[in-house]
């Protein structure tokens, strides 16, 4: 992150950064807390994404634009209060239009201002960055965010009950078919062992990548 | 009689069955990323305590007496985020006046503790339990606290003893802590049950 803003940041760059460079989950390893709890079913975590996705790009937006203005010690708590701004949008639209998915997701939704990602991106980038790179940087973080909230969530999904997004993927054995879920894997243990897997195997391949 | 019954069972319900980091996900941040020496483990966890006695116990008060009279639940979360940046300032300056060699083992992670989703959470949490005595609000907080303390010390003696196991290289760090972490749920939740 350091080097970002010793040279000229170009727009493919931060796209390349924010979906795998720098992917929230695998590389930074931030944003944990709603990448373990809300990735029980597809559903949850791609209403969670999305949600993450428009707190990103307002909050960096807002930040670019008055990032001249900031003064060093008040910083954070501006970054903060911007993020709570956007995040109680973002938790009133869900509630009047998705309420089903509003109560499911409980105290998630408002969490979002604390989560580490959208905080280390007004920092290390909307602080520094125009307006059109926060805005780009905003969405490939979100987008880079969502896909691993994604991936993990469809495999605890179809572990734990053999369906995905409704469609049955694993005929279960109590209907007649070979599959028996796995009820850990809608428990907290995992969550966190399937996410421990997981980055083994991203480190495991970017190493190899790397030769 | 009851209410001193209540405030037990609602501490160690919170401490040890609903702990925030083993079933809520809540401060996985740091409990992955601090948790490296069991003395900082302790610390980080003592401070957080305090800022969630004082965040929880001013945010409860603020929902009560100024926000629902008022109806502006809209601004609740912005409320809830400047009370914490307060508290946490609170403790920054007190911490640099009276402990300067703790302050400064802190370092960077002292500010982030604003951060700190187990602080946001309990506020949270204790809105949508519907907490409306003052006293189990304050017990509850601080019952978080200390179930966020005992987590990130167990996870930091376990960490101490890591450093001795043959992990595979490419588990070595993050990945590692994680399915320990997971392993550790698991053992919690043989207390899953034990009070209603």
């Amino acid at each position: 992150m350091a080097n970002d803003n010793a040279q000229s940041v170009t727009t493919s760059a931060t796209v390349w950064n924010g979906l795998f460079k720098e992917n929230p989950t695998f590389g930074l390893m931030l944003g944990m807390c709603p990448t373990l709890a809300v990735t029980t079913t597809m559903e949850a975590a791609l209403t969670m994404g999305i949600s993450v996705i428009f707190v990103l790009i307002g909050s960096n937006i807002m930040i670019s634009v008055m990032r001249r203005q900031l003064k060093p010690h008040l910083r954070i708590l501006m970054f903060t209060l911007t993020i709570a701004v956007f995040v109680t949008i973002a938790d009133q639209f869900l509630k009047a239009y998705q309420p089903v998915m509003s109560e499911y997701l409980g105290a998630y939704i408002p969490l979002i201002i604390v989560n580490c990602i959208i905080i280390c991106r007004s920092e290390a980038c909307a602080s520094k960055q125009g307006v059109w790179i926060s805005t780009v940087d905003g969405l490939a973080m979100g987008v880079g965010f969502t896909v691993s909230l994604s991936l993990l969530a469809s495999i605890r999904e179809i572990l734990a009950s053999g369906k995905w997004l409704g469609m049955t993927v694993l005929p279960l054995a109590e209907n007649g078919g070979w599959f028996v879920p796995w009820a850990g894997m809608g428990m907290p243990v995992g969550a966190f062992v399937t996410l421990g897997l997981l980055l083994g195997l991203a480190v495991h391949l970017t190493k190899k990548a790397k030769g | 009689m009851d209410t001193i019954q209540m405030l037990v069972l609602g501490f160690l319900s919170i401490v040890i069955i609903n702990n925030f980091v083993f079933t809520k996900f809540l401060g996985t941040c740091p409990y992955i990323g601090v948790s490296g020496r069991l003395d900082m483990a302790f610390g980080m966890g003592l401070a957080v305590t305090f800022v969630t006695t004082l965040s929880g116990a001013m945010t409860f008060l603020l929902d009560e007496y100024v926000l629902m009279p008022l109806h502006l639940e809209v601004t609740r979360y912005v409320c809830y985020i400047l009370v914490i940046a307060g508290a946490v300032q609170l403790v920054e300056m007190y911490l640099r006046k009276y402990f300067p060699p703790l302050y400064d083992s802190f370092g960077i992670f002292l500010p982030l503790i604003t951060t700190n989703c187990v602080i946001l959470g309990i506020c949270l949490f204790l809105d949508q339990w519907q907490t409306n005595n003052f006293l189990e609000a304050v017990n509850l907080s601080f019952g978080a606290g200390i179930g966020f303390t005992l987590a990130i010390c167990i996870m930091a003696g376990i960490r101490e003893n890591l450093v001795f196991a043959d992990v595979p290289p490419c588990l070595q760090g993050a990945p590692i802590t994680l399915i320990t972490a997971g392993l550790l749920t698991l053992a919690f939740m043989g207390f899953a049950g034990m009070i209603k």
